[in-house]
């Protein structure tokens, strides 16, 4: 069944089109990426989704009921990691559920069950500039996942990270993912990134965005790190490359 | 080696340099080169400063509660304004330039007025500090909601939150620098602006104190009183520092790098 849909959407800015007519949809449990050039208005499109901004037309659905321009249905992480510099990473992460109404000491102990199979035990009570990039990130997903565990938006969840970390927080990622079987829509522009994370792959291409192609990655999950040099792995990224230059 | 040196340098030459204005000022006029009555020195400004410790203080408890009262609600004035300000794009332009206009006019120009309508009491002095103090509050509280980062912001939006929560949660945990950067100086200027307020009348304080020994030219008190004053300053500076740092714990260590 569709968790989440956005049919047509349509957003200008000052008379000019940043995206037109995009629809994507987002299954239970589904990995799924937007791919495209910077500026092709990915992180328009889910600010629509999140429910900051309204779409001129068009419709975003989750479960079934509308929420179009309805903010805090469905969770966004931004492009950097925004942990609160002044809040410990505890107070961090359980900040979306004292949002939601918690006590503190409530959220706090709610939050606290999931330190350990994110890999962040240890860290409750220090602060984001105590940890390094990738113990944020993490950090900064817990808490996108605390906010809402039906579906999350993941902005470049980890461009800000060194290749090394990053091929880390991959496998990393994938291992949580598992386990939480979280749906969730990522935006990157690395393309080894796109498919070596996702079950889906929307082509992006800009002024004004449109939904160019999409591509199923039918590689089964778990992958291993054996899948990034595979043959499948280059068909992959020979198909995607060969569709950003036709546009 | 060389960066603790350095450091040594660094602290001990402020100390040097009091040191040697000190001596210099002890040889002019222990040896009569300026005449005693117009210049006491150092060692005399404290043999008056213990004669007179008793009253000293009685007068400084006077101008503290005062200083204390009027900064008090300084802050709160300084705290309201500066909500409504960031609340109301319309407001913030209504009211700076009167805030600023505020600034312009000398503390010595109104005191006299502020008297005259309020009388020789607690009052004028109270609303002088409030006139002097709630300004640096103000700007200081303004920077800082307005620093607040507008992606955390936006984060927040995203996850439902209201106004009222991305205020709390965000605008003023980011404030509290800047508003302790304006505490600083509004407390220096509460007790300059209690001492004004003193001087031109009043039954106590170390305004009047001043006013009294100024009148009877006790030139080695009057050193005496405005010395005290200023170690007052410094030491209620400094407590602002230290209570700073208690409620920002995340600053600690950062300066030395987190991991």
């Amino acid at each position: 069944m569709d968790k989440l849909t956005a049919n047509h959407i349509s957003v200008s800015y000052d008379g000019v089109k940043i995206i037109e007519d995009i629809s994507i949809e987002l299954h239970n449990g589904e990995i799924v990426c937007l791919l495209g050039v910077s500026g092709a208005g990915k992180t328009t499109l889910f600010n629509v989704i999140s429910g900051l901004l309204k779409p001129d037309t068009g419709k975003v659905e989750l479960d079934g009921a509308d929420i179009t321009g309805k903010a805090g249905k469905v969770s966004y992480m931004l492009q950097k990691d925004l942990l609160l510099p002044f809040k410990t990473i505890i107070d961090n992460v359980s900040l979306p559920l004292i949002i939601g109404g918690l006590k503190k000491a409530e959220a706090r102990t709610v939050a606290s069950k999931y330190f350990e199979e994110f890999g962040l035990a240890g860290t409750e009570k220090k602060y984001p500039h105590q940890l390094s990039g990738g113990m944020r990130q993490r950090a900064a997903l817990l808490r996108t996942y605390l906010f809402s565990d039906k579906v999350a938006l993941l902005d470049e969840p980890f461009s800000a990270l060194d290749t090394i970390t990053k091929s880390n927080m991959h496998e990393w990622y994938l291992s949580v993912m598992e386990q939480i079987k979280l749906s969730t829509l990522f935006i990157t522009h690395d393309i080894d990134e796109a498919i070596l994370l996702s079950d889906r792959i929307y082509m992006m291409t800009g002024k004004p965005g449109k939904i160019k192609e999409e591509i199923r990655i039918t590689e089964p999950k778990p992958r291993s790190k054996e899948f990034v040099v595979s043959e499948e792995f280059m068909n992959y990224k020979k198909q995607i490359l060969k569709i950003l230059e036709g546009s | 080696m060389i960066k603790k040196l350095q450091s040594i340098i660094n602290k001990v030459s402020p100390i040097l340099a009091i040191t040697i204005i000190l001596a210099v000022w002890q040889l002019l006029s222990g040896t009569g080169i300026v005449p005693k009555f117009m210049l006491p020195s150092p060692a005399d400004v404290v043999k008056a400063f213990f004669k007179d410790f008793n009253l000293l203080m009685h007068h400084a408890k006077t101008t503290l509660v005062e200083a204390f009262l009027g900064l008090s609600l300084g802050i709160l004035l300084g705290f309201i304004v500066a909500v409504i300000m960031d609340r109301f794009e319309i407001a913030y332009k209504a009211i700076y330039p009167v805030l600023i206009i505020t600034q312009t006019i000398p503390t010595v120009a109104i005191a006299p007025l502020l008297v005259l309508w309020l009388g020789y009491g607690i009052l004028p002095k109270i609303s002088l500090i409030i006139i002097t103090s709630f300004f640096p509050i103000t700007i200081g509280l303004l920077d800082g909601f307005k620093s607040a980062d507008p992606d955390a912001l936006n984060l927040l939006k995203a996850m439902g939150a209201t106004r009222m929560q991305r205020f709390v949660h965000i605008k003023l945990p980011s404030s509290i620098s800047n508003f302790f950067s304006g505490l600083r100086i509004s407390v220096s200027y509460s007790i300059i602006g209690a001492v004004v307020a003193e001087w031109l009348g009043g039954f106590s304080g170390l305004g009047v104190y001043m006013t009294r020994v100024r009148k009877s030219y006790s030139f080695d008190k009057m050193f005496a009183v405005i010395f005290f004053i200023s170690i007052i300053s410094l030491l209620l500076m400094m407590g602002v520092g230290l209570l700073q740092k208690a409620v920002m714990p995340w600053e600690r260590g950062k300066a030395g790098g987190g991991e």
